[in-house]
């Protein structure tokens, strides 16, 4: 079944939105850290006078993939095999991570390491692999934070965004039994280091997602910072990478463009510390075995709809969170989604047919800070505008909203019956009128009045006065 | 010329003067204007919600409305922003070719308030006069759509009297978002108030904009607080020349 985490049964994005403007350590954490990546961000691609160009370019580049992805899908699948790698097709979720589980049992290994994975988070493919008796370890310094501490990620790039230092130590001395660990970030870097050198030297099956798949010549790329990545893929005797198929570009000279991209609009880095490409698998380099899961799970329901179908450009630098004001504000887990910020409140819903998630189209001010920021031009507002419109045309919206909606479209139909709700609404507001304000409003006009002033409505609408002080034509 | 007021429903209905003083501007400037009574909305609510069927019917009436106005004044920067980014493709759903040629027709004659005096009409200074220290909200829309931020701030730095102070994070939204502020009331809120925040800094006691939904918004909010900063319309400002300005 298709699943995106554990988005079906999360709470609607106000209720789990209210919860976490309540937790003010999360909302200075998420503060904090959204500014220093905004700022770094904004000075790196200030200093590129192509940046345009590129966007575009990179915009263009995706559009032709998504027209011809079928094409590009079986040149990498050729590609891949014919380099010594081992190319699956996964419909969904539960798909993936039997694939995933069945190439671990079938070298009779118990342990696997893991790197830059969100996709894997989107099947939940540890839960699946603990029940199936093997045991993931993360690597990327954030997700071992997550992992250890049973938490969710709240931040596509930075999953660990809403945790500070002093929380990750305290974590680390209880999970790691490191009681007289110091507080300084060489002191919690090196207590992660030793943590995780241990697996890298013992365990066998490596296990990451991917940036891009190549069509050209079947290649994987993993961007990443910290090069416990480039242990995963390099060390293991085996392994599997996962990967949307929305992932894929035609050719190697492609990642001229989106590596310019994604290191400055993710990382504020003029380029990532590690880039790992490889390509099939050979005796005596890196990994003797090598797998490709190649993961539908919803992706072709994104495609089908032409509108919004650019949605599945999104090369996941999360830089459209770090510039959402609604974001900065709830933090990640607010989404119910490891897709979380606008990217995640297009993609989430969509992924899930419209399904489930049906509150995060609406979990947006339309300000449009998002389609500013992103490197591949996806026009989140237009598609969270489309979204609420899907939700409207299957009529599963909130029939308050509809009523309200339809009543207002009647009334804007003609200027004498607009004038007549005017007339309506200046004699309903007398029992909620305080001066020239109303206090507070039942219904769904009262979440207004529960902390703003409404101006209440004047004895004299403009028309009126135009009416009553100029000669009619 | 003939200038054509688009007075926006919400400001019909709330706020009648922000209309009053787009009029005394433009007249004191020596155009003729005209209110086409028959116009009601831009159905910009409507299509941010999700309900394009109604949109476009609204869409309809005010291009039947305004068909053969020759330049259509508009004192809210997110109506012109529905108008301009979203009528094109509106139409163009329709398969309606007719309706099409009359949308195309139409932008160019559109513009927003400020849009209007300075770009269009090359007015910096309206002779107003208003001595207080004001600050300026920008819109989302304003910012992002019409790129109307320099034209507001030119026309206040030419008032008489007034002290102009810019707001610290003007490019971050307030929060309000149409039914955003209902639908998402907390959220609405945690942004008003970082906003509010930035207003309270600037020591301003007026804060002005070009959209007052963002002003009922940020302006709700202030009265709540009893922050003693009052929001008004630019229009407003720009109509003021120290007299009593009652109609």
């Amino acid at each position: 079944m298709i699943r995106v985490g554990d988005a079906a049964s999360a709470p609607e994005f106000p209720v789990a939105a209210k919860r976490a403007l309540g937790n003010a350590q999360l909302r200075q954490n998420v503060r904090r850290a959204t500014e220093i990546i905004r700022n770094k961000r904004a000075v790196v691609v200030g200093e590129m006078p192509d940046w345009e160009q590129l966007r575009e370019s990179a915009h263009a580049i995706k559009d032709h993939v998504l027209r011809h992805l079928d094409f590009y899908l079986e040149q990498f699948e050729a590609a891949c095999t014919r380099a010594g790698g081992h190319v699956h097709w996964a419909r969904d979720a539960d798909e993936a991570n039997r694939l995933v589980i069945e190439i671990v049992q079938g070298h009779h290994e118990r342990e696997i390491i893991k790197v830059k994975t969100m996709t894997s988070d989107e099947t939940r493919l540890n839960a699946a692999l603990e029940a199936a008796g093997i045991v993931p370890y993360e690597t990327d310094l954030a997700d071992l934070i997550i992992q250890l501490g049973q938490d969710r990620p709240s931040h596509i790039v930075v999953p660990a965004l809403h945790k500070n230092r002093a929380e990750i130590r305290e974590l680390f001395q209880r999970t790691m039994k490191l009681a007289a660990l110091g507080p300084e970030p060489q002191d919690l870097t090196n207590a992660a280091r030793t943590f995780l050198r241990e697996k890298f030297l013992r365990v066998t099956v490596g296990f990451s997602g991917a940036n891009f798949a190549i069509a050209d010549t079947g290649s994987v790329c993993v961007v990443e910072s910290e090069g416990n990545g480039r242990m995963c893929v390099t060390l293991p005797k085996l392994l599997v990478t996962l990967v949307g198929i929305e992932k894929i570009i035609p050719s190697f000279g492609d990642l001229e463009v989106f590596l310019q991209l994604l290191s400055r609009s993710a990382t504020g880095e003029r380029m990532n510390p590690y880039n790992s490409i490889w390509t099939g698998a050979r005796a005596g380099d890196g990994p003797e075995e090598f797998h490709v899961v190649l993961l539908d799970n919803g992706r072709t329901n994104v495609l089908a709809d032409v509108a919004s179908r650019e949605t599945l450009d999104c090369i996941r630098c999360a830089a459209c969170l770090n510039a959402c004001p609604v974001y900065r504000q709830t933090g990640g887990h607010a989404y119910g989604s490891i897709y979380s910020g606008p990217i995640g409140a297009i993609l989430t819903p969509q992924l899930q047919a419209m399904e489930h998630s049906t509150s995060l189209p609406y979990a947006s001010s339309l300000c449009g800070a998002c389609y500013e920021v992103c490197p591949v031009k996806i026009n989140i507002p237009e598609i969270l505008i489309h979204l609420r419109r899907r939700i409207v045309d299957e009529q599963t919206g909130h029939l308050a909203e509809r009523v309200a909606m339809k009543a207002a479209a009647f009334a804007f139909a003609g200027s004498s019956r607009l004038a007549i709700v005017q007339k309506l609404a200046r004699a309903a507001q007398w029992p909620f009128k305080r001066g020239d304000r109303l206090a507070k409003l039942p219904g769904p006009l009262g979440a207004w009045t529960d902390a703003r002033d409404l101006p209440a409505v004047p004895a004299e609408s403009f028309r009126d006065w135009w009416k009553r002080t100029r000669r009619q034509p | 010329m003939l200038i054509s007021l688009f007075i926006a429903c919400y400001n019909d209905t709330l706020f009648p003067e922000t209309g009053k003083a787009v009029v005394r501007v433009l007249e004191r400037l020596g155009h003729d204007v005209e209110f086409r009574a028959a116009q009601t909305c831009c159905g910009q609510m409507h299509y941010n919600t999700g309900y394009a069927n109604e949109a476009l019917s609204i869409m309809r009436h005010f291009v039947r409305v305004f068909e053969t106005a020759e330049l259509i004044c508009i004192p809210s920067s997110s109506c012109v922003a529905t108008i301009r980014d979203h009528y094109p493709q509106m139409a163009a759903e329709t398969g309606d070719a007719a309706l099409q040629r009359q949308v195309e027709a139409l932008l160019p004659r559109v513009f927003e308030f400020s849009e209007l005096l300075v770009d269009k009409l090359g007015v910096t200074d309206v002779g107003a006069s208003y001595p207080h220290t004001v600050t300026l909200h920008t819109p989302c829309h304003a910012l992002r759509s019409l790129h109307v931020r320099d034209q507001p701030i030119a026309l206040l730095r030419s008032v008489r009297g007034l002290r102009f102070v810019d707001l610290p994070h003007y490019d971050e939204c307030c929060g309000f978002g149409g039914t955003f502020a209902v639908k998402n009331a907390d959220v609405s809120m945690a942004m008003l108030n970082d906003k509010i925040g930035c207003i309270r800094e600037t020591n301003a006691d007026v804060c002005a904009a070009t959209d007052n939904s963002c002003l009922m918004h940020i302006g709700g909010g202030l009265r709540r607080q009893q922050a003693g900063v009052r929001c008004v319309h630019l229009a407003e400002i720009l109509a003021s020349t120290g007299e009593s300005a009652a109609g």
